[in-house]
């Protein structure tokens, strides 16, 4: 499973990405967890507001920062 | 009857019965409305960034740009900013923002009347107008951020401005993108955690502004800025203006203060001016949108706000005497 973490490198875009990285931490899962920045490539999967949160090229989570028991949900929903 | 006398009350119990301060005394005057006012606008902040988050919430800015592609002058601006208000924007997020609109139709005008609106009608500032000037100045502020916004954006709009845009964002190919449904439950998480984030910032400038207010409140005698900056001085309101642009981080630690100004015989208008400087133009924001637009329109853009910021100034020093 691919996690890419979209965003310009804002405060709460490293919040995501940590929280993102800590439940796949906790949860063992075998997932990379990818930091996005380039804006063509932000702007390739439609988001206008960041951070936004992109796993395996299906666009999840945009504009906000879940809480651990949310990514929790949409990492292991499709499993 | 007053929503705020338990806060007054409890104000004046604590000044006057346990630290027994005379309610005539200036040292009293300062600690009864510095404890009167902090837990007053912290209380407000919590209960209306939190109100308008979930609204927020209903408004991402997919949603937005879908309300705005291919408006129209005039109309399209006037929606522009009044969306501006209620879509939930930050200036980290402004480049792609900028982007999503231009690729999708929005005309640079309408983009510009939300980008004005968004960051100056911003709930911070209307709790703490709310909180401290009543809400006939909230009000007024709210009405003047929007004309603001609409008229900058009309005349961008009108003076054909669309080579300003940096080359590469009609390169950027935007996807397809549904804005993502969200659940109540998340709406409220969502407002919760915008809730914690917004106010645990700028307490700390709510607190300094108000006792800092405060001492003014209680030892700077009534008027007696009115020789300087009264509705009789003219320049005071372009001054103003310039004043506010470098203060953007500090805008919840500024409007206590101006509320004391007030008092001290500086004029209506050009306290509103000043604010809408304060919040509307900052140096950062700029520096974001260069990485979109060339500095021919950020120069037009800072002088519209500029002179537009200024003329409500005068106005409402002329209405508000």
């Amino acid at each position: 499973m691919i996690i890419k973490v979209l965003g310009s490198g804002c405060a709460n875009c490293q919040k995501l990405e940590q929280v993102a990285k800590q439940v796949v931490a906790d949860l063992v899962l075998d997932a990379q967890v990818v930091k996005v920045t380039d804006m063509g490539e932000i702007m390739g999967y439609g988001v206008m507001s960041t951070p936004a949160l992109v796993v395996d090229e299906q666009l999840r989570l945009a504009g906000r920062v879940p809480t651990y028991g949310e990514v929790v949900t949409i990492l292991t929903r499709d499993q | 009857m007053d929503i705020f006398y338990p806060f007054q009350w409890v104000a004046d119990r604590l000044t006057y019965d346990l630290l027994g301060l005379d309610p005539a005394s200036k040292l009293g005057a300062s600690v009864d409305f510095f404890l009167y006012d902090v837990p007053k606008i912290l209380a407000m902040l919590v209960v209306i960034v939190f109100a308008v988050a979930v609204i927020r919430s209903f408004f991402p800015p997919e949603k937005t740009r879908g309300f705005l592609s291919h408006s129209r002058l005039y109309g399209g601006n006037v929606l522009a900013a009044l969306l501006g208000v209620v879509t939930p924007f930050c200036s980290c997020s402004a480049v792609p923002l900028f982007i999503g609109f231009v690729e999708s139709g929005v005309p640079l005008g309408v983009t510009f009347s939300f980008l004005i609106a968004s960051p100056m009608v911003n709930e911070v500032a209307l709790v703490l107008l709310l909180g401290l000037f009543g809400w006939k100045v909230a009000g007024l502020y709210l009405v003047s951020g929007l004309t603001v916004a609409i008229i900058g954006g009309i005349v961008i709009g009108k003076l054909d401005l669309e080579d300003q845009v940096e080359d590469y964002v009609r390169q950027i190919k935007v996807g397809e993108s549904d804005a993502v449904e969200l659940t109540w439950a998340q709406r409220f998480a969502y407002a919760r955690g915008y809730v914690a984030d917004i106010v645990g910032k700028v307490w700390p400038y709510v607190v300094g502004g108000i006792a800092l207010g405060a001492v003014m409140h209680g030892y700077i005698p009534t008027d007696a800025l009115a020789k300087w900056a009264g509705p009789g001085n003219p320049l005071a309101v372009p001054v103003a203006v310039l004043m506010g642009i470098p203060l953007y981080s500090n805008a919840a630690g500024i409007i206590p203060l101006v509320s004391v100004l007030t008092e001290k015989g500086v004029a209506m208008g050009t306290v509103l001016a000043f604010m809408m400087a304060v919040v509307a133009l900052s140096v950062p924001e700029f520096i974001i949108l260069r990485k979109v637009i060339k500095p021919k329109l950020i120069a037009i853009f800072i002088s519209i706000n500029f002179v537009t910021i200024t003329a409500i100034g005068y106005l409402f020093n002329w209405v508000l005497r």
